[in-house]
């Protein structure tokens, strides 16, 4: 990690030993944020829109891990978002509907359950499948793209070509996957009433603690060997190839991780937000969650769930109070970010820390 | 130097913006109830950004005149109305997330809102758990009777099925059946295939294209190959443009082959180029032509509040009779209290712009007059059939003997 890379910043660099009980104390302040007070202060209604924000901000974590620190632009989210939303969405329907058809199912003339279907009235099924599904997905995608040396823009295209044929797939299969309405009209999640305040409270808290266990994860692997690795790998493949690594194993695991973290996000979305559709996981929704990672910050794993967070309230408080303009309001503060801060919003907190010590140590001088 | 003290200020600004849009946003969480103040809030959620704001802001718009007459006359129990105005961005899990917003936040006494099929069966969940009314002014496919959700566009007994009576009056016993792909349609063309199968007619074909989708070649040769009497046509939107344009250069014309739309309303003839759709067919329950007083002074009052080039449609005037049918059944209820207002809003009987409204108390949908129009070279519709009376609605289609194996 020399000084010839002119690009990205490395940043949280494993030097600064000294510094390390910052990161964890910050990290605490949030989590009794998260857990305690936001509870108590906000009503239910605002508590489940934190609640869907914190989704956003896992997928979020899982494009900062392959974007920010492996240097692969993906594009299509969405897909491993709407993968493990389906699978939680099928498991709910058919809970839901007990012996009998998915509503959908009975208006679009299908009179026997598809076999496709039935493994996931069992929950173990269903929860195994959120993750294996968009994982196995990725991996297949990885191993065939990444061993052919596919990347930059080229994959970029690639996983929002995939974005976009994933809606067309669900939208014309209506009778398998409900079409353009998606599954909606939720009753019950694991015996309980997903409209009780208490319900969403419950899943309110077991976003924010799986947020949580992914970001130590997600940040003790950034900080291991295999962390490193990725970094090289992001800043000069070939190279690590010269040293005899291989970078399509690296981004093939980093990417199958990211998609998981998306599948897990997808299924955590569903019973709060009480459905799921092929809106949610097409070209506009994946690079919204990308614009969301860039506006944060997207070298540092913290940008990233800062600004899927910021964006997804920024998005409801300018529709709430200007429902004719807040797009424009939405891109003025994404080109605002951007235009002055390539590095986001974390980009500019530190450059500010850089300006006051500066300042401060000509002072001292 | 400068740049960097640029930078810190812009952070600085930025950070401010957001920490002042934290702190009025709790401020807003405490509402009143809907009637407690001295105006009664309403919500009108409609999308006003994306692929479905062309045709949503119209029927917005009609809203709130009916708002704005029925405040001028006094309001509706002594309280003036006060529209809360949210965006559905034509994305299905936003229209939740804002009448949820509608219900908790604001507490508002009604919801008007919706277009797609879609938006409405991702609203449905969030009005029937909160036990909140929501106002749904389009057509749509049937199949579909929420207590908490009034229809006021029509259901298919009134539209689809009308329209498929003046084909077959008009002898076209061949037909060909073109669709976006989407709930609507599909559920549409299962209606058509049943009613065609026990009426002597013959479905040559069914085609479905993507919503958006806009390159109708291979389509056209199809239908014109298949040489139908007629085609019915269940496009939405952009996709009509392009159809209409292919048809016409195929050669294909109303008297050869007419298309009966059921998703073309005044509104759209001007974009799909009145050159390409004139003389074709078109089922509603309403035109702008409609001959009666209320269509008059609708007419007027549209055009002097936004201006003399804009026309009214159907949709429109469901959405503006919605608003006039809530007050009536609040009045009668003398509350705007939901239970009362749906036990009260049964019979309710308006003359309205299409004729006379009745509100279904058992279905929550309305009894209404089915039309056939021709569009006319100057883009209106003129009506050439019409039901004679207005159609009770049947959601199910329960009276309909051959469509027994449709609603189960």
């Amino acid at each position: 990690m020399t000084a010839t890379l002119e690009k990205p910043p490395v940043t949280e660099a494993p030097v600064k030993e000294p510094r390390d009980w910052r990161g964890p104390a910050l990290f605490a302040v949030v989590a009794i944020i998260g857990l305690v007070v936001m509870p108590l202060v906000l009503e239910p209604f605002r508590l489940g829109l934190l609640a869907k924000y914190l989704t956003y901000a896992i997928v979020a974590l899982g494009i900062g891990l392959a974007w920010g620190q492996g240097g692969m632009l993906t594009l299509g989210q969405g897909v491993f978002f709407g993968l493990g939303g389906y699978a939680m969405g099928m498991h709910l329907k058919l809970n839901d509907a007990g012996d009998g058809l998915p509503d959908f199912m009975v208006w679009s003339g299908v009179e026997t359950l598809p076999a496709l279907w039935e493994p996931f009235r069992n929950p173990v099924f269903a929860i195994a499948m959120v993750v294996i599904v968009p994982g196995a997905v990725a991996w297949l995608l990885g191993t065939l793209v990444f061993r052919q040396r596919v990347r930059g823009a080229y994959f970029a295209i690639l996983t929002q070509a995939l974005a976009a044929a994933m809606v067309i797939l669900l939208v014309g299969q209506q009778g398998l996957t409900g079409g353009t309405n998606g599954l909606t009209n939720f009753f019950e999640v694991f015996g309980q009433d997903v409209a009780a305040d208490s319900t969403q409270r419950g899943l309110y808290f077991t976003v924010a603690i799986v947020l949580g266990i992914l970001f130590i994860a997600v940040w003790q692997l950034q900080r291991s060997r295999f962390g490193r690795l990725l970094l090289a790998v992001r800043d000069g493949e070939d190279r690590v190839r010269f040293l005899g690594y291989n970078p399509a194993t690296v981004k093939t695991i980093t990417f199958t991780l990211s998609a998981v973290m998306a599948g897990i996000a997808g299924a955590l979305f569903v019973p709060i937000v009480g459905i799921i559709s092929p809106a949610l996981l097409g070209v506009v929704p994946s690079l919204e969650l990308v614009v969301a990672v860039a506006v944060g910050g997207r070298f540092v794993l913290v940008g990233a769930v800062l600004g899927a967070v910021l964006m997804g309230y920024a998005k409801t408080y300018f529709s709430e109070e200007l429902p004719d303009a807040w797009l424009y309001l939405q891109g003025a503060l994404f080109i605002l970010v951007i235009g002055l801060a390539p590095k986001g919003i974390v980009g500019i907190i530190s450059s500010v820390r850089e300006s006051v010590a500066g300042r401060k140590k000509e002072v001292a001088a | 130097m400068s740049y960097a003290f640029l930078r810190t200020a812009a952070a600085a600004g930025l950070v401010l913006v957001l920490a002042a849009c934290g702190g009025e946003a709790t401020e807003s969480a405490t509402g009143g109830d809907a009637a407690s103040g001295s105006t009664i809030k309403v919500g009108l959620l409609h999308s006003l950004s994306g692929t479905m704001a062309i045709s949503e802001v119209t029927v917005r718009d009609a809203e709130l005149l009916a708002i704005e007459e029925i405040n001028a006359a006094g309001g509706v129990l002594g309280k003036k109305l006060e529209p809360v105005v949210e965006d559905g961005a034509s994305d299905w899990p936003t229209f939740a997330e804002k009448a949820n917003k509608l219900i908790s936040q604001d507490k508002v006494a009604t919801v008007f809102g919706g277009w797609t099929s879609a938006s409405r069966k991702a609203m449905l969940p969030v009005f029937e758990r909160h036990k909140a009314l929501l106002w749904y002014p389009v057509q749509y496919e049937g199949l579909e009777s929420s207590p908490y959700i009034f229809y006021t566009g029509a259901t298919t007994n009134q539209q689809i099925i009308p329209g498929l009576d003046y084909l077959k009056e008009q002898g076209k016993t061949k037909i060909f059946l073109v669709g976006s792909d989407y709930v609507f349609p599909r559920t549409a063309n299962k209606i058509i295939k049943a009613y065609a199968a026990a009426n002597g007619m013959t479905v040559l074909g069914e085609e479905y294209t993507p919503l958006g989708h806009t390159e109708y070649s291979t389509l056209t040769n199809k239908v014109v190959q298949a040489k139908p009497d007629a085609v019915f046509n269940t496009l939405n939107g952009d996709s009509n443009v392009a159809f209409f344009k292919q048809l016409k250069s195929a050669g294909v014309t109303a008297e050869s082959m007419p298309v009966l739309s059921v998703s073309v309303a005044e509104e759209e003839v001007t974009g799909i180029g009145i050159d390409n759709i004139v003389g074709h067919p078109v089922a509603w329950n309403y035109y702008q032509t409609t001959e009666n007083a209320a269509n008059s002074k609708f007419v007027a009052a549209f055009k002097a509040k936004y201006g003399a080039a804009k026309v009214t449609s159907d949709p429109m005037e469901a959405g503006y009779n919605a608003v006039y049918l809530w007050a009536e059944a609040a009045k009668k209820a003398g509350t705007v209290e939901v239970e009362a207002v749906k036990k009260a809003s049964g019979g309710i009987a308006l003359e309205r712009p299409e004729g006379l409204v009745t509100i279904d108390g058992e279905t929550q949908h309305m009894y209404k007059t089915a039309r056939i129009g021709i569009i006319q070279p100057d883009g209106l519709i003129k009506e050439v059939w019409n039901s004679g009376e207005p159609i009770k609605p049947d959601p199910y289609l329960k009276t309909y003997p051959w469509a027994g194996s449709l609603a189960s």
